[in-house]
């Protein structure tokens, strides 16, 4: 079932948690709502299950306007980061309960809904604990019994608010993984939350970020993070060095360093360039003067902070560790950078001063610097 | 020995406290419920079985007990009724609200037993109204029901409010996605999640009540085999200079509040192991 979102707006107190959103998702996509705390991504996700009511705006599942749908009406299924399982019931029991409530003669007999039990346990892999209670399973587990509670009544719709926040790491891989295998076979439209960069790019067909109750970008994952449309985007998915540059009659001039752009853009203008797209270039070669302050080598990656020459402000920058570069690399070291990709963004009145804060020797362990809460 | 213990714990002293806690309980509790046996044997087998056959012992046991349990019952629906409403719901004057419930607690007994009384003696507030109906209140085993009713509220309200309010809103959330409607998730979800502390608080105004004495011997009239409670009983025959027949009376007591205590706690123990994380 598709779902459209028109211009919903939710205020809470003083606070817009939605400011006019507006969203089309297709059916059977699996979608990833992604922003800080306070960005109104779970807000949206309430309203869509109808456990928020909104101040403004409508809501569709396929043709049918399900704004003023009761939580009940709108058969959505809902699954919680703390699990939120019954603990007094069995999982069978927890799992059937939706069918359970069911008006008389919708309600399947007890027999087939023990049977519906059994069929969902296998299907998220958990069969023959239906008689456990929740108090006897791993968080992982809860949180399979309860996609499998939400999946019982044949929802319209899967909604999960932060699914894996409650777990630690290596779970949190196992599950992702293995949800994304769950809808290729259930096929129901999924939209899911979360603060996790790296879990919203490797889960989702698409992303949507939100800052500020704003939808900043929706797009495929290499989409928001090619081609951020946004400062905000550009530093919320994964990392950036923020410079300050000039566009002059099409070209972007770096202290002396001209570049090509297709900009329009004229004047003083941000520049965001990841660290991987500073590459280090020979020293004959056009590019900006550095020295590298500390190196850091990491599986795959070799991490590294330089000092720019001209204004002493710092950038990193990321290198594989086969590329020959990276084994001379060390504090001392004199190099030239050369941006081989970056966005342009016309100057911030307060960014012109802005430098993005230090890399902390020994700290951002991941590749993109994850997010996720310890 | 000690080093041994030190060894294993974090924490030095176990030897010591577990000392002080055991001969504390002993001196404290367990001597002088002893003492009341001891004291109620030297009757002797047939005596026993004289004093507490007598009619009007039986007939005070049955009040005393009977109304407890009817009082605890009756406190089990409306203290869960009012816990709910304090926990869920903001009102004006919530707070002065909250403060009246523990008034019972904070109330010397006899002041609690003139007050009632006052209420429903037949010229009071209360009591002229239900008088036209044949109803009164004080006086007769109704009035024992009504004091034992109103010392006893406050344990079902305070154990009850905790679990209430720690009751995840998740778990609601979650039964209306899947379709419940109000009433099946309150009689599905929250209250299995409530029912243990429910039975504890019960247990507890049971206990309350069948030991309350003060604010009850005002408003029961104290008639011989119908409103007369069995710590009155024990008064009495202490008065009579009877001990052996009062630590009777007081054992039976004892025994009877034990056996149900325990029954109770078996059950919770039963709904418990289902509903603990």
């Amino acid at each position: 079932m598709d779902i459209t979102i028109k211009n919903v707006r939710k205020t809470f107190a003083d606070f817009p948690a939605l400011a006019g959103v507006d969203l089309h998702i297709e059916s059977g996509e699996l979608i990833a709502l992604l922003g800080p705390s306070g960005s109104g991504k779970t807000t949206l996700l309430r309203a869509l299950a109808g456990l928020e009511p909104i101040d403004a705006g409508q809501i569709l599942f396929g043709a049918t306007d399900a704004t003023n749908l009761s939580v009940q009406e709108r058969k959505v299924g809902f699954v919680f980061q703390h699990y939120a399982l019954f603990k007094h019931m069995t999982v069978a029991d927890n799992i059937a309960f939706g069918l359970s409530v069911r008006d008389g003669k919708t309600r399947p007999t007890t027999a087939e809904q023990k049977r519906r039990a059994i069929e969902l346990l296998e299907l998220v892999q958990l069969k023959g604990l239906e008689k456990r209670y929740p108090s006897q399973l791993s968080g992982g587990q809860k949180q399979r019994v309860a996609l499998a509670r939400a999946l019982a009544i044949e929802p319209r719709v899967l909604l999960l608010d932060e699914p894996f926040g409650a777990l630690d790491a290596k779970v949190r891989k196992d599950l992702r993984r293995w949800l994304r295998e769950l809808h290729e076979k259930t096929g129901v439209t999924t939209v899911f939350v979360t603060h996790d960069q790296e879990e919203a790019l490797e889960l989702a067909d698409r992303v949507v970020v939100m800052s500020k109750g704003r939808i900043e970008q929706v797009g495929t994952t290499a989409e928001v993070y090619e081609k951020p449309a946004t400062p905000f985007v550009f530093d919320f998915l994964g990392s950036v060095n923020l410079l300050a540059g000039d566009v002059q009659q099409g070209k972007l001039k770096l202290n002396g360093l001209s570049l090509p752009t297709d900009t329009k853009l004229s004047g003083p203008v941000d520049v965001y360039v990841r660290p991987h797209d500073l590459r280090l270039v020979e020293p004959t070669s056009d590019g900006l003067d550095a020295q590298i302050n500390f190196v850091q080598r990491t599986g795959p990656l070799v991490k590294a902070v330089a000092k720019l020459a001209y204004d002493d402000s710092k950038v990193d920058i990321e290198l594989g560790h086969l590329d020959p570069m990276a084994l001379s690399l060390k504090p001392g070291t004199q190099v030239r950078l050369l941006p081989v990709s970056f966005g342009l963004f016309a100057r911030m009145p307060h960014a012109a001063v802005q430098t993005l804060p230090d890399v902390v020797p020994n700290a951002v362990p991941e590749q993109r610097g994850d997010r996720a809460r310890g | 020995m000690s080093s041994a213990i030190q060894k294993r714990r974090a924490i030095p002293g176990f030897g010591l406290t577990l000392g002080i806690t055991l001969s504390y309980l002993s001196l404290i509790v367990l001597i002088p419920l002893a003492g009341v046996f001891v004291k109620a044997s030297g009757l002797g087998f047939d005596g026993l079985l004289h004093t507490l056959g007598s009619p009007r012992v039986l007939a005070s046991l049955k009040l005393t007990f009977g109304s407890a349990l009817i009082a605890a019952v009756f406190n089990a629906f409306f203290g869960l009724f009012i816990a709910w409403v304090f926990v869920r719901y903001k009102f004006p004057g919530k707070k002065i609200f909250d403060a009246f419930i523990d008034l019972p607690f904070a109330l010397p007994t006899a002041v609690a037993g003139i007050a009632l009384t006052s209420l429903y003696a037949t010229n009071g507030w209360i009591g002229s109204l239900l008088e036209p109906h044949g109803i009164q209140v004080a006086y007769s085993p109704l009035g024992v029901i009504v004091a034992m009713t109103f010392i006893s509220l406050p344990f079902v309200v305070r154990t009850v409010e905790p679990v209430l309010a720690e009751a995840e809103k998740e778990l609601e959330e979650a039964a209306a996605t899947l379709g419940a409607g109000r009433w099946v998730t309150i009689r599905r979800v929250i209250f299995p999640t409530v029912l243990p502390a429910l039975l504890t608080g019960s247990a507890l105004a049971f206990a309350r009540a069948v030991g309350e004495y003060g604010s009850i011997i005002f408003i029961a009239g104290n008639i011989p085999m119908v409103s007369e409670i069995t710590p009155l009983l024990i008064i009495i025959k202490l008065e009579e200079f009877d001990y052996a027949g009062a630590t009777a009376i007081a054992a039976a007591m004892l025994t009877l509040s034990f056996v149900l205590l325990l029954a109770v706690n078996i059950l919770q123990a039963w709904t418990r192991r289902s509903a603990k994380r």
